[in-house]
């Protein structure tokens, strides 16, 4: 990653415009082309420096809902329970963290009865009891990291 | 948007159209990387441009987009410290601290969130990013530091390794 792609990532993580050529500004303002932004774009994708370009959606302004679950997996199960975890779409991230609950899951589904159906077919999979925690109130949600 | 507004906004909740459910469904997992992408995709979808980007922008002003935009990998960026902070304070104060926790730069996530007594006291989190876990440390005690008396106790759940990250997928 040359000093380029850190500018790049840096101003793509605050996003781009919906119009025709949306990629102009950011050309202008690093100074090369179009071409140049979206092949390094590219490569940072396939690099995974960036695990995602594109529209970042909000799950509950589509009416659905959004909870952040934990369990308590048993080291010698945990890669087999972190697959069958994964292997829903609804559960958008997982995380291994250090605790005696130790995995950490992001469960997000288009309806309440959709969720309590991946919370429960989970729980009877893993044998695990799944701790829901859906947020209560939100103070601050944004991730932008400098590159 | 600042970080107050963006904790007060409020905005209507409702189920996608066909037409938004189709554009969703289409950019879930990314745009496509060309000089007009808003193009491609109205080729690929049958549709007008002018008609999608149209729809676009309402998706975003409505708060279903947050925004067209790079999701980083912290790890590969360099940031190998990710510390969830967690958090007992007492209810009645919990969003006027969650509210100046969030105001903190390093904050990226701020939520309350339900107990389940005893073994998980904490309702309030807040995630904290760093280079390294002490740069993590530190930045969690200045949040000990904020919430003065409050903190009846507190934990920080540093993650080992990202086992999936997609982001929103709406089954097809």
């Amino acid at each position: 990653m040359d000093d380029t792609d850190r500018r790049l990532v840096t101003l793509l993580q605050d996003g781009i415009p919906v119009c025709e050529r949306p990629f102009d500004t950011v050309a202008g303002q690093l100074g090369i082309t179009v071409d140049d932004v979206l092949g390094r774009l590219q490569v940072l994708l396939d690099d995974r420096v960036l695990s995602r370009f594109g529209p970042l959606y909000n799950a509950e302004r589509l009416g659905g809902t959004i909870s952040l679950c934990a369990m308590q997996v048993e080291p010698g199960r945990f890669d087999e329970v972190a697959m069958l975890v994964n292997a829903h779409p609804e559960v958008a991230h997982n995380y291994e963290r250090e605790h005696a609950l130790n995995m950490w899951f992001v469960v997000a589904t288009e309806s309440p009865e959709q969720h309590s159906r991946v919370l429960e077919s989970i729980g009877r999979d893993s044998g695990c009891r799944v701790y829901d925690m859906p947020k209560l109130q939100e103070y601050f949600l944004d991730l932008r990291l400098p590159a | 948007m600042n970080r107050a507004q963006a904790a007060d906004a409020g905005h209507v909740t409702a189920a996608p159209d066909a037409v938004d459910r189709r554009i969703i469904l289409a950019t879930q997992a990314g745009l496509p990387l060309c000089e007009r992408p808003w193009h491609a995709l109205a080729e690929q979808l049958g549709m007008n441009a002018g008609t999608l980007m149209r729809r676009v922008q309402a998706l975003q002003a409505s708060g279903v987009i947050r925004r067209i935009a790079a999701v980083p990998n912290h790890y590969t960026l360099g940031y190998h410290a990710n510390g969830m902070s967690v958090w007992d304070v007492p209810d009645e104060v919990v969003d006027d601290l969650g509210r100046r926790v969030g105001m903190l730069d390093f904050v990226s996530h701020c939520y309350r969130r339900p107990r389940y007594l005893p073994e998980w006291p904490y309702n309030l989190f807040a995630m904290v990013h760093g280079r390294t876990r002490s740069e993590v440390g530190d930045r969690v005690q200045q949040i000990a530091t904020l919430l003065e008396g409050h903190d009846r106790c507190h934990d920080v759940l540093y993650s080992r390794r990202i086992l999936k990250k997609t982001g929103l997928r709406l089954r097809e």
